[in-house]
């Protein structure tokens, strides 16, 4: 008798369906310890508030938990299986222990109102941390409060626009280069200010005769990326920062790509005002397939007192702890003290390399970045000969000839067993590759990421319709975004 | 450093292909006045033996084994150990956000999940990826509202966590969005009268708590009732989210924003946590924050991508709805694993052992202090009014290695002597038992305290 296979294909752990395709009623993966007080009557306590109903709520066992989030584990690429060469994004190693300690007893499940005396552990870790901070950026004050980088953003910006309130006049725009990450627009928005593009001139770098003329007193402030999206450093910092200062403004440092400076210069030396760093970057907390993130702010003596709520203060007795008593705080921006489990990762990292690792760091995260330059050159178009600090951007010039565009061959890129560049960004390299490797990237790797490179160039010209066609060799194979977005199905639905 | 896959030789290797001396010469666009010629004042690089003991240490003075009767925002919550099993795997922890989605169909799926399991517990047609908080969540609600309505203030319950009214403060202030306060009453819930006056033509929506911050469970239907016959959009704020298992829904509201903190994710002195936004169909396109959306790949296979991204500040830069850019993934995937785990039936036994333990406690704590707001249904928070300062109880209840509740003066002057109290599945009888006979104690002391004077002025009268 021939054998009729329905729903089992070969690799089932490819197939896994959604969770509610395997619920049925009785199955159980939880078990409550014994009610030590009186049962309750739940409908006498809650009368009409009730619920009595939780509609399609999943019923499965915990085998099938396990194995349903193990299967679909394995549908998703991440650093520990390889190159993740994000632009802007430093998908660097994240540390094990970093996760061992977040962990402890006492840190995983201290309560964020349970007193004071008995929170000195975690105190101190916001203490501490914020001291390396402090010291890394070249600040004087620092807030974790916010929640991730765009966060960060918004507190920075709201600290200027108290800052120059209370100067008497809070001024109206924020200048922004048209190389910057899309969150510095939008976070000037949700800020109430006008935003003002800054254009860059032809080595990538912002036009430092258009920041004269731009400049002007309603100019809050200046938000810049250094090095800036294109990987490149600003070598006209100090001429800028004197522009922005001279009229009274001040000049923001989105602190993205920080990766490439720490323990090399230090952002407050070289005029920057107020900056936030992404922990989930440059300080190695992982990202957990898109947060969380944790976005410190740093600012220099004038805008200490405009710090988000509470700070941390070392008491008379010498013990630590919050104060609220803060009359020019621009307040919260997020209940408790902000994501400590981050700040926990983020020290242990810190404490892992010290001055010496956190300067290797950043060295081999340039050298490597400079070494896929050269590895990628010809090969690729190179838009800006300025030197690279720790990502390069290339454009896709030569291949668009074949029209295979820069997200085709990021396709082609997952295909050989890497995770793709950032693709179309920024805005000033029509049809961008943006590549930073970071410097969690052997030798080895990187050789391979060049080679692959560099046959998928080849491949473009031989046999553009294959690379049009990546994917090859995933799970499933391009998906149709416009029919996702047009006709949106957001949740299961039984039947569906 | 042992984290750089490194060897001299190969960093020579690599300055010789690309041609520079030394590794100088790659910084050597930065000015030279202001490169760092020496060490970061940090501590040393410390042995992995060395960080774990430093951290233990700060774990040890940090609560560790201490039972707690505090929630108010952060809820302690058993954590099935399965879910750190399974958020552990580097698959799902060192991946960034799913963009290339053939190379991430893992996390799109879970978020699918998520979105779903979100939608049916709040009884809402649709949910975000999440948020960052509750917090943050609530605010994001309240300025969807605005731009819906087109209208500009806001009335907020005055029983909405205070650390959630001050982050909407921070963000109301800078986009002209005047905001109302609406109090309680007796019964701790939303003081319907004064919302009704409260409401004007310029008002977005109502911002209200359920179960409040006091514990007590609101009215919605009413509340929505009365917002919506003035044109106003009624967002609910739900921070227990266990209570969702035993209690309504806010069924009424417009927008639901939730802190999802009580799945299974730890109190981490605060955070990180996870925020959700949910809302109708109808509403989606002014919902912030990311979403998964199912498609087909191009065979017809079934996938998931992020969808509906033009409402993104990447896309939109200056225009987008938020310029929130992250969500909390791993944070949701802990969410998504807790909810998968206790589902329809045990996330209803759940929220029960949470009732009863609190029905209990509530009524121990009565026989001895005042349980303010009786009259309307709570979960599992109840407000204890005593005679003394609650901190000065509360050191006492110390000693005995428990937390006592939220001492209440700082948010609600009002309420005088007022802590908020807390009890889950994890609160002990005998946890329950100690905290109340020391609360008695303390409320005998000061009975006597004052016998004694009133005897020692009747003694006074007599002599004199």
């Amino acid at each position: 008798m021939k054998h009729v296979t329905r729903k089992a294909t070969r690799h089932v752990n490819q197939n896994e369906g959604l969770i509610f395709e395997k619920s049925s009623a009785g199955k159980a993966a939880w078990k409550l310890a014994p009610l030590d007080v009186p049962d309750v009557d739940t409908t006498q306590l809650l009368g009409s508030s009730e619920r009595k109903d939780l509609g399609h709520m999943p019923e499965v066992s915990e085998i099938e938990i396990i194995r349903h989030f193990t299967r679909l584990s394995t549908w998703n690429y991440a650093i520990d299986l390889g190159m993740y060469p994000l632009g802007s994004c430093t998908m660097k190693y994240n540390p094990r222990v970093n996760e061992v300690v977040s962990r402890l007893e006492g840190l995983a499940n201290g309560h964020p109102y349970q007193p004071e005396k008995i929170s000195q552990g975690a105190l101190r870790i916001l203490k501490t941390l914020s001291e390396c901070l402090i010291e890394i950026t070249g600040m004087d004050a620092i807030t974790l409060q916010p929640a991730a980088g765009a966060q960060g953003e918004l507190t920075g910006l709201l600290m200027v626009r108290a800052y120059h309130q209370s100067k008497g006049h809070p001024r109206k725009k924020i200048l922004i280069p048209d190389s910057a990450h899309g969150t510095n627009p939008a976070t000037a928005a949700t800020a109430a200010y006008a935003v003002e593009n800054l254009k860059s001139n032809d080595r990538g770098m912002v036009d430092v005769a258009a920041l004269a003329a731009q400049m002007n007193e309603e100019v809050a402030a200046l938000m810049l990326t250094n090095p800036n999206t294109l990987g490149v450093f600003e070598q006209e910092i100090a001429r800028i920062a004197e522009i922005m200062h001279a009229k009274g403004g001040l000049l923001y440092m989105d602190g993205a790509n920080m990766n490439a400076l720490v323990g090399k210069v230090r952002p407050g030396d070289f005029g920057v005002d107020v900056m936030h760093l992404n922990l989930h970057k440059t300080f190695s907390t992982p990202h957990g397939g898109g947060g969380p993130g944790s976005g410190p702010v740093a600012v220099k003596h004038m805008l200490e007192p405009f710090l988000p709520k509470p700070v941390v203060i070392t008491k008379p007795d010498g013990t630590l702890g919050f104060e609220y008593n803060r009359p020019q705080s621009v307040g919260r921006v997020r209940a408790f003290y902000g994501n400590f489990g981050m700040f926990v990762r983020a020290l242990a990292y810190t404490l892992a390399n010290g001055p010496d690792g956190l300067r290797q760091t950043t060295e081999d995260a340039v050298l490597n970045a400079n070494y896929i330059r050269k590895g990628l050159e010809g090969a690729y178009d190179l838009p800006y000969s300025t030197p690279s600090m720790h990502e390069v951007v290339f454009s896709d010039k030569l291949q668009a000839k074949k029209g295979v565009r820069t997200m085709d061959i990021a396709k082609r890129v997952i295909d050989y067993g890497f995770h793709p560049y950032t693709t179309a960004f920024p805005l000033i390299v029509h049809g961008a590759l943006m590549i930073e490797p970071t410097e969690s990237e052997s030798k080895e790797e990187m050789d391979l990421f060049i080679e692959a490179m560099r046959s998928i160039a080849e491949e473009v010209e031989e046999d553009p319709e294959m690379v049009l066609a990546a994917p090859h060799t995933t799970r499933v194979s391009r998906l149709d975004e416009v029919a996702a977005a047009r006709k949106p199905v957001l949740r299961w639905k039984p039947g569906s | 450093m042992r984290y750089l896959p490194k060897s001299p030789a190969d960093r020579e290797a690599i300055l010789k292909a690309i041609g520079a001396r030394s590794i100088d010469d790659l910084f050597a666009p930065i000015p030279a006045e202001y490169r760092l010629h020496r060490d970061l004042k940090v501590p040393h690089q410390m042995a992995e033996s060395e960080i774990v003991d430093w951290f233990r240490e700060r774990s040890r003075e940090n609560g560790d084994g201490y039972i707690t009767f505090l929630g108010a925002g952060a809820y302690s919550h058993y954590r099935p150990v399965i879910i750190d099993s399974l958020i552990s795997r580097g698959e799902f922890l060192t991946a960034y956000t799913p963009y290339q989605a053939e190379i991430s169909q893992g996390t799109l799926q879970s978020i699918f999940e998520f979105q779903t399991m979100i939608c049916e517990l709040t009884g809402m047609e649709v949910a975000n990826a999440s948020m960052y908080d509750g917090s943050t969540a609530a605010t994001e609600a309240v300025m969807m509202a605005v731009r819906l309505t087109g209208r500009r203030s806001v009335a907020i319950a005055r029983s909405l966590h205070p650390e959630y009214r001050e982050v909407l403060a921070t963000y109301a202030s800078h986009q002209g969005m005047p905001l109302a306060s609406v109090g309680f009453t007796e019964s701790g819930r939303l003081d319907l009268k004064e919302l009704e006056k409260s409401i004007t033509q310029d008002t977005a929506c109502v911002l209200v708590q359920s179960p409040n911050f006091f514990g007590t469970i609101e009215d919605v239907a009413a509340i929505a009732e009365i917002a919506h016959q003035r044109g106003a959009m009624l967002v609910a704020s739900i921070a227990e989210a266990v209570s969702l298992g035993i209690v309504e829904p806010p069924r009424q509201a417009d927008v639901i924003a939730m802190e999802a903190q009580s799945f299974g994710v730890p109190l981490g002195f605060g955070g990180p946590y996870c925020g959700v936004i949910a809302t109708r169909e109808q509403y989606v396109r002014q919902m912030p924050g990311r979403l998964v959306g199912q498609t087909t790949d191009r065979n017809g296979k079934r996938g998931f991508v992020l969808t509906l991204a033009t409402r993104e500040q990447h896309i939109r830069r200056e225009k987008a709805t938020s310029n929130i850019c992250t969500n909390q993934a791993l944070v949701a995937l802990m969410v998504n694993i807790f909810m998968t785990i206790y589902g329809k039936v045990g996330l209803r036994e759940l929220a029960k052992h949470n009732l009863a333990k609190t029905a209990y406690a509530a009524q121990q704590f009565g026989k001895h202090a005042k349980v303010l707001f009786p009259g309307a249904p709570r979960f599992n928070e109840f407000v204890v009014q005593t005679s003394e300062d609650p901190y000065a109880i509360n050191s006492r209840i110390l000693g005995h290695k428990i937390v006592g509740g939220l001492p209440l003066k700082k948010f609600y002057p009002e309420l005088g002597n007022a802590a908020l109290w807390c009890c889950t599945e994890l609160t002990t009888r005998s946890a329950i038992d100690t905290a109340v006979g020391l609360v008695a104690e303390s409320e005998r002391s000061v009975k006597s305290a004052k016998e004694e004077a009133s005897v020692q002025d009747d003694v006074q009268e007599v002599v004199r």
